[in-house]
């Protein structure tokens, strides 16, 4: 065992100790016909060779690409600050703060996220973490089922894919509707959430007497789009629902918080606030509301108080909510969370400041109106006309068969809409592309000469082209 | 709240002293006591019951006009390490709940018996009352327990 | 004291000062959001401070070093398995072919992560006797909800719907009864037996066709193996009903005891814990859940399947719709997994045998060292954890484990679990873990002793404790009541800032 402590005499101590001859009779209470004999797996491997295969896998994958690929995920530049603070082992290899006199680094660096995420969102109560954004926003949706004491749901098709699935999974578990808001099929709206429906919806909801407890919407949206938040949410409160306002950190440093246009939750993916991709986390689920349902919020809170002498400390607080003291009443099973993520999250904040974060978000915008120019130049034009941030969906033939291609030229072209979003016809062709800071106006020009080449060459293959692109599984998802 | 509650020192060294039972209430086994003046009844919870949560936090009461029936659930009380369904005596319509409990929980730890006071009831049905404990029975059932 | 510092901090918020800091990143061009309409713009910028960076990495590092940590001292906290994190997994995780890596990357340029991914699953089966393993829930919790969400769905392919009832025994983690809420059961909580395992009379006399599933944690919450599994097990199929074993324990039986093939229809592992991925101040985790044959189809989506050329790819939306859909984003917590694939094969077979060995003997040798001073409860060979309970000495010096546990800190520990399992008077949870040195087992189990010694001499040295920590006890009542959450300039309670 490659961290074992004991020498042989060690040994003999603890067994003597003990009053036993081998460590096998500790075993004696696992009844025989259940006993296992062995792992079969391969022995133990030094450091290393492990190191060496290690380096070989990742060497398997490309990361090496020009890529415009976000939906979700997005690549931003993080201080070197934030991972050597991160490997400080008095962060990773500590636990929950359950004794919070030896914990009070960790509890007033949490209370501190809980405070730099609530001036982003300017929401009161913010959770010291959850998973990551989808099984955040199905959180906040069944805080709002809870609140209201009702049982619908109306979520926005322009919420993320993954997130409407974490909804209606978490939502199958107690028997609540989960039904999904269209978006515009056309004109300058297109895109966006409808509002008309959503109307219809909810009164609707009203004659079935099933009234609706919450409203998702995305802002932006999974196509990039900038919903008409405060409208969505004006509609939602008419109707006595909650609005739960899917969000995305860094754009909150140019774009209105949840707060001013009246959202009562708030949910989103922390990734961007400096966590690398690492294909699918550890990432950070941010969920926020106001005061008035702060005894529905799952997940831990941290408060500040203050010791027998009278010093400020923090502390975990209203405790009683959590599954270790309510079990079977409580309001989620969350435990384990994301510290360490929301500590980078906040490390992040603290070394770019308000200044930074506002700079990343606008140099994002810039890079990705510098994209749509020459993309539209190489013949792939916006899809919507509305107001993005720095994500768009373009039009593009056989895009399922371009993006393959444009692999080969070591461009990742972002997402195939349609392997997202298989049951919207309006995606089918049609590529989701962002850009950030961290994109350069060499791989966009790189982007648009190969994107132009190819295009060239799918019109000249013609139809044999999109027969190949027809038979061609999906790779992305 | 349930017999046997979880009990978690807090903040405070607590006092182990066996506390006095008043006479003229009824009791609980779930450790509510109930205060009958015509018919109305005023519920609360027993010391002994708030001694064992500790330092409670937060107390949870039912809206105004809700129709209980005896024994259902009709709040929660939370300690810091604790939390407890609370019971309804006897059933009928809630008149009242003590207001001041959401901005003082403390209360209920001070003074149990008066400002602690939880909801009141107009009581259904007066035979319910002959179910439950006087103070001697509910004296007896704390010191054994 | 194995906290490293006391320097308490100002809040970054009052470090802040105006105009300080930046100038990580280029200044975009002007006018480059003259696109967004400025009724969705922000009008007041957000109020994040502002330092530069020496201060913030000051700061941090002085709020680090009033944490315990593994690192810094023995922690030997039961049930949460704090065992030493080694460093070469996170240097792999931050290999940058591993870190970069985008989680919507197309199969073709992700057959490294895919492969790391199929390969644990693999040795996951292996570990626990399951048929299938998914790595998809984001920790053991959201495990817990994937394995009953997938029972509940088993249930209904086969046209039972009246099954609404899952029932635990009352030494469970909260987290099992909080589950079954989520996914729609009603909990029905079960005594222990009186030697501390599951009552299988009473577990089987609340069986029946209301029974949707039975949740175990094995070895216990007690860190006594349950003798009678095999019992149970039959009476749980027999009564139609399916069986969940809660994994966090699994760090005991490695090699000697697999779920899947004494008769667990699923189970959850908890890499935190068993496979040291580290518990970064309470996460991040995974939850991998394994399960046998019966509940394949429905594990959640997408799946990672290797094609017959040798290939790796992840499902697609809808390929398999019988699953019980995500409970998250994408495919898994993917850089925690690259820790346990390195942990796991860093050990081997054999390696993980020790683990499970040394955990075991660790802690029956604390046992054994504590036995003429605590209350031991349940005295039988226990697994890597036990119960000492200071009921005893609760009666004669009024001292509690509370105050136990604080005055540790002082003498340089991490207090053990306290109150957990519900069922133990005055208990404390000791899980030593198999890392420890025979010399640190010593130390701590003295320190234990002289504590005891103190309650009975000087029992204010221990109700007062502790006394070294950066903070004395603090005032959580006044936390709940009036709660502050977030720093707001004009609300900062109690004394200015240190």
């Amino acid at each position: 065992m490659p961290y074992g402590p004991h020498t042989p005499e060690d040994r003999a101590k603890m067994l003597a100790t003990i009053g036993i001859a081998s460590v096998d009779e500790l075993f004696d209470d696992i009844p025989v016909r259940l006993r296992a004999s062995h792992l079969d797996l391969p022995p133990p491997q030094p450091e290393m060779e492990l190191a060496a295969r290690l380096t070989g896998l990742a060497a398997r994958n490309r990361v090496d690409l020009a890529s415009f690929l976000g939906a979700g995920v997005y690549r931003h530049f993080a201080p070197a600050a934030v991972d050597q603070m991160l490997l400080r082992g008095e962060w990773y290899t500590a636990y929950t703060p359950y004794q919070p006199e030896v914990s009070q680094g960790t509890l007033q660096s949490i209370y501190e996220y809980e405070s730099l995420i609530g001036e982003l969102l300017g929401l009161d109560v913010v959770s010291a973490s959850h998973y990551d954004g989808a099984s955040a926003t199905a959180e906040a949706a069944m805080m709002a089922a809870r609140q209201t004491r009702r049982s619908r749901l109306l979520v926005s098709r322009g919420v993320h894919p993954h997130y409407r699935g974490a909804v209606r999974t978490y939502a199958s578990g107690n028997a609540i509707r989960v039904d999904e808001i269209p978006l515009v099929a056309d004109g300058p709206a297109a895109g966006t959430t409808d509002l008309a429906a959503l109307e219809r919806m909810l009164a609707d909801a009203v004659a079935q007497s099933d009234p609706v407890a919450g409203v998702l919407a995305g802002q932006p949206n999974f196509l990039g789009l900038l919903e008409p938040m405060a409208e969505v949410s004006r509609l939602t409160h008419a109707a006595g629902a909650r609005f739960v306002a899917v969000v995305e950190p860094v754009s909150l440093a140019v774009l209105a918080p949840p707060g001013e246009y009246g959202a009562d939750i708030a949910a989103g993916e922390g990734q961007p606030l400096g966590i690398a991709p690492q294909f699918g986390g550890p990432y950070l689920g941010i969920l926020a509301c106001t005061n008035e349902l702060v005894r529905q919020i799952p997940g831990r809170l941290i408060g500040m108080t203050t010791d027998l002498d009278g010093r400020r400390a923090f502390v975990m607080t209203l405790r009683a909510r959590e599954q270790d003291i309510r079990r079977e009443r409580a309001a989620s099973s969350i435990t384990t969370n994301q510290t360490l993520l929301a500590l980078a999250a906040s490390i992040y904040l603290a070394t770019m400041g308000p200044r930074g974060l506002a700079d990343v978000a606008t140099l994002g915008a810039a890079r990705a109106a510098e994209l749509e120019g020459v993309l539209a130049e190489a013949g792939a034009p916006r899809i919507h006309s509305g107001a993005y941030l720095n994500e768009f969906a373009v039009h593009v033939p056989n895009a399922r068969d371009v993006h393959r291609r444009l692999l080969g030229h070591g461009v990742l072209a972002g997402l195939v809409l349609s392997d997202a979003e298989p049951d919207d016809p309006s995606l089918r062709d049609a590529l989701l592309v962002c850009a950030t800071e961290v994109t350069t106006s060499q791989e966009i020009r790189m982007f648009g000469d190969a994107l132009r080449a190819e295009l060239a060459g799918v019109a000249g293959r013609g139809d044999h082209a999109r027969t190949a692109a027809g038979s061609s599984a999906g790779t992305a998802r | 709240m349930p017999a046997g509650a979880l009990r978690v020192p807090g903040f405070r060294v607590e006092e182990d002293l066996h506390p006095m039972v008043p006479t003229g209430l009824r009791y609980t086994k779930d450790h509510e006591w109930v205060r009958v003046e015509g018919d109305q009844a005023t519920i609360g919870i027993t010391q002994f019951a708030a001694d064992q949560l500790g330092d409670i936090v937060f107390v949870e009461l039912p809206d105004i006009g809700r129709n209980l029936a005896q024994s259902a659930t009709f709040g929660v009380v939370e300690s810091v390490k604790a939390v407890s369904d609370l019971f309804a005596p006897v059933g009928g319509e809630v008149t009242e709940a003590n207001g001041d409990l959401a901005g003082q929980p403390e209360v209920v730890n001070g003074d149990p018996y008066g400002a602690g006071w939880m909801i009141r009831v107009r009581i259904a049905d007066p035979a319910q009352l002959d179910e439950l404990l006087d103070a001697d029975a509910y004296d007896a059932l704390t010191a054994a327990g | 004291m194995s906290v490293t510092g006391n320097r308490l901090q100002p809040t970054i918020f009052e470090l802040s000062r105006p105009g300080r800091g930046g100038g990580k990143i280029p200044s975009p061009p002007a006018g480059a959001l003259d696109r967004v309409p400025a009724s969705q713009r922000r009008v007041t910028p957000p109020a994040l401070p502002e330092l530069n960076e020496p201060e913030v990495v000051r700061h941090y590092v002085n709020l680090s070093q009033l944490n315990y940590a593994v690192d810094t001292g023995f922690y030997p906290l039961g049930s949460c398995t704090m065992k030493y994190n080694p460093k070469i997994d996170e240097w792999a995780a931050r290999i940058p072919g591993f870190a970069g890596l985008h989680p919507l990357a197309p199969d073709e340029t992700a057959q490294g992560s895919l492969q790391l991914l199929w390969e644990l699953e693999q040795a996951l089966m292996e570990i626990s006797g399951m048929t299938a393993v998914s790595l998809h829930p984001a920790a053991g919790a959201q495990g817990e909800l994937t394995g009953i969400l997938m029972i509940r769905a088993y249930h209904h392919s086969r046209g039972n719907l009246e099954r609404d009832e899952v029932l635990v025994p009352d030494s469970s983690h909260g987290t099992n009864p909080a589950t079954a809420t989520m996914a729609g059961y009603k909990t029905i909580t079960i005594p222990s037996a009186a030697d501390g395992g599951v009552d299988v009379a009473a577990f089987t006399a609340a069986l029946g066709p209301r029974t949707a599933a039975v949740m175990i944690t094995n070895p216990s919450t007690l860190g006594l193996f349950e003798a009678r599994i095999g019992e149970l097990l039959e009476a749980v199929h027999a009564a139609g009903a399916l069986a969940y074993m809660d994994g966090a324990n699994l760090n005991a039986i490695l090699g000697r005891f697999k779920p899947g093939e004494a008769g667990f229809d699923v189970m959850h592992f908890n890499v935190h814990k068993t496979f040291s991925t580290p518990h970064g101040g309470g996460g991040p985790g995974a939850g991998p859940v394994g399960v046998r044959e019966n509940l394949v189809p429905f594990l959640p989506s997408p799946r990672v399947l290797r094609e017959a050329d040798g290939t790796f790819r992840l499902e697609r939306p809808g390929e398999r719709p019988s699953s019980i859909g995500r409970l998250r984003s994408f495919v898994a917590s993917t850089g925690v997994l690259v820790r346990a694939f390195t942990y796991i094969f860093h050990h081997g077979g054999s390696g993980l045998e020790e683990v499970s060995n040394d955990a075991v003997l660790a802690a029956n040798y604390l046992k054994a060292r504590l036995a003429g001073t605590f209350d031991i409860p349940y005295d039988r060979a226990c697994k890597h954890e036990f119960v000492a309970s200071a009921s005893t000495l609760h009666h004669t010096t009024g001292v509690r484990t509370l105050d136990i546990a604080k005055r540790l800190i002082d003498y340089g520990y991490h207090p053990p679990t306290i109150y957990f399992p519900l069922i133990v008077d005055e208990g404390m949870l000791i899980e030593p873990t198999e890392t420890e040195t025979v010399e640190t087992l010593d130390a701590f189990a003295d320190a234990l002793i002289a504590i005891a010694k103190e309650a009975r001499e000087t029992p204010d040295l221990v109700t007062g404790a502790p006394q070294t920590a950066p903070v004395r006890r603090l005032d959580e009542a006044t936390a709940a009541r009036q709660p502050n959450l977030r720093w707001r300039p004009d609300a900062a309670r109690g004394a200015a800032a240190p």
